[in-house]
């Protein structure tokens, strides 16, 4: 009621105080952190405003990719040339191993059945192109073109045509994110393949890989290669991971500085391969029995 | 020289919340670009959202920032809050400046805004940094340097809309 103008005039009307807006903003910011780090609840928001943001994403993206191909329009004859030629020259080189391979393959399986043992796995693949690098500078990811449509899911290696790049780690409808294996929170078991010692790579930040918790006396030397050992149910075994490229045995450690590079090309761009996930057999039967005997024993207790 | 400062005489038009909005939406969109690991690349959404916390703090805050470092926290898959934190602050911190930074000419605008923005990426790296991220390096922090030599164009862009005189006339020296 502004009958004799007792109501401020409406310039002056700015809501709660500045800080005190600041701290709710804040609080709620806080609030959301928590919740997506610690209890890993916002997944599925995440999911559908993904989804929602894609086609905004892919148009943004066309102009990028259209420079990057202009760039290699004039070029791409000679490149291609070379490439050819580079490609039959591996072929050659491999023709040897490839011709041997289905034989090789036979012969493992027939002996591996004299000698009691289970087949070894063989999982379906699928490739994927790499779209772009995820824009977040505090991790390494990157997006392929493949996603729940294409029956992806999280947890599958990604490896490309010399070794392990990473790992998928979110899937969205038509696109998934893979953590490489540089990033600093993601780890692979592997085992040296010279000798078969195993350990745990880790990323160390900087495009290094690291090997975590092999005492100082290790039997690791440099230009070592590394390769999964399929402890884990997730990798296939004897996918090359890394080489190692310089050990640091300092006694006042308990455990060596063992630093690696990784032999796929982890930071390139181009196609990769999603492999699907192993079945591993299930635990041995031997572990109800326990289950039973401390189940006995707890009622025992319970009686007295 | 006219210059869109307080110092000049310029009268400007009132902004209008559609532009205002639309640019903010083109920044975030902007930011959405793939580019890759390429360092320099300025933070669009941010240098946006500081230019319009300082033109027009009554118009544009910490919910606008709120609600647009929600956004690119989905869009970039981080941490989610990482840039609403950012965002915020630097809104805050803008929107207290606004009524001292106008009055300088656009260098030492961007002087000011300079550290705002360097801010912003500290805030951002100290959340990083505490949930156990790898440090990205100190070419981390060109962009702000870029986004503040950007600022001076920046001006005229944003401000285009409301150089426009309402009726035509030829008469006049505008």
């Amino acid at each position: 009621m502004s009958v004799a103008g007792h109501s401020p005039p409406p310039f002056f009307k700015r809501g709660p105080a500045p800080l005190a807006r600041l701290a709710f903003f804040l609080a709620l910011a806080v609030l959301l952190m928590v919740a997506d780090l610690r209890f890993k609840t916002l997944e599925p928001a995440r999911v559908a405003v993904a989804t929602l943001l894609w086609p905004l994403q892919k148009a943004v993206m066309l102009p990028v990719e259209g420079a990057g191909e202009a760039g290699t329009y004039l070029s791409d004859l000679v490149r291609l040339k070379q490439e050819n030629e580079e490609l039959r020259r591996r072929q050659l080189a491999q023709a040897n191993l490839l011709l041997r391979q289905t034989h090789l393959e036979n012969e493992n399986r027939r002996l591996r059945a004299l000698l009691d043992m289970g087949d070894r796995l063989d999982v379906p693949t699928r490739a994927a192109e790499i779209l772009y690098a995820a824009r977040d500078p505090f991790s390494r990811r990157i997006i392929i073109d493949r996603g729940l449509t294409h029956d992806i899911e999280a947890g599958q290696p990604v490896i490309d045509d010399v070794g392990v790049i990473g790992q998928v780690t979110r899937v969205f409808p038509l696109t998934s994110e893979v953590t490489l294996l540089t990033d600093k929170n993601q780890s692979i078991p592997v085992q040296v393949a010279r000798n078969g010692q195993r350990a745990i790579l880790a990323g160390a930040g900087g495009g290094v890989l690291e090997i975590k918790f092999l005492p100082a006396n290790a039997d690791v030397q440099p230009g070592d290669t590394l390769v999964t050992s399929g402890l884990d149910g997730v990798y296939l075994p004897g996918l090359p991971v890394a080489r190692v490229t310089s050990i640091d045995r300092d006694n006042s450690f308990s455990f060596a500085r063992i630093e690696c590079a990784p032999l796929a090309g982890v930071e390139r761009q181009g196609q990769v391969l999603v492999l699907g996930r192993r079945s591993v057999p299930p635990m041995p039967e031997d572990a109800p029995e326990q289950a039973k005997k401390s189940a006995k024993g707890k009622k025992a207790r319970l009686a007295k | 020289m006219i210059q869109p400062t307080h110092s000049s005489r310029r009268i400007l038009l009132p902004a209008r919340a559609w532009f205002i909005y639309f640019s903010l939406l083109a920044a975030f969109v902007l930011n959405l670009t793939p580019l890759g690991r390429v360092p320099g690349i300025p933070d669009w959404l941010a240098l946006v959202l500081c230019f319009w916390c300082i033109h027009q703090p009554l118009k544009v805050g910490m919910a606008a920032g709120f609600f647009f470092g929600l956004a690119t926290d989905v869009a970039n898959a981080g941490v989610m809050g990482q840039h609403a934190f950012a965002y915020v602050l630097l809104a805050f911190a803008a929107g207290g400046l606004s009524r001292r930074v106008l009055w300088f000419p656009l260098a030492q605008q961007a002087l000011h805004v300079l550290p705002l923005l360097l801010g912003t990426q500290l805030v951002m790296l100290a959340i990083r940094l505490a949930t156990g991220a790898e440090f990205p390096g100190l070419l981390y922090f060109l962009s702000s340097f870029v986004a503040a030599l950007l600022w001076h164009p920046l001006n005229y862009v944003l401000l285009l809309p409301q150089y426009q005189p309402v009726e035509r006339d030829d008469n006049r020296p505008i």
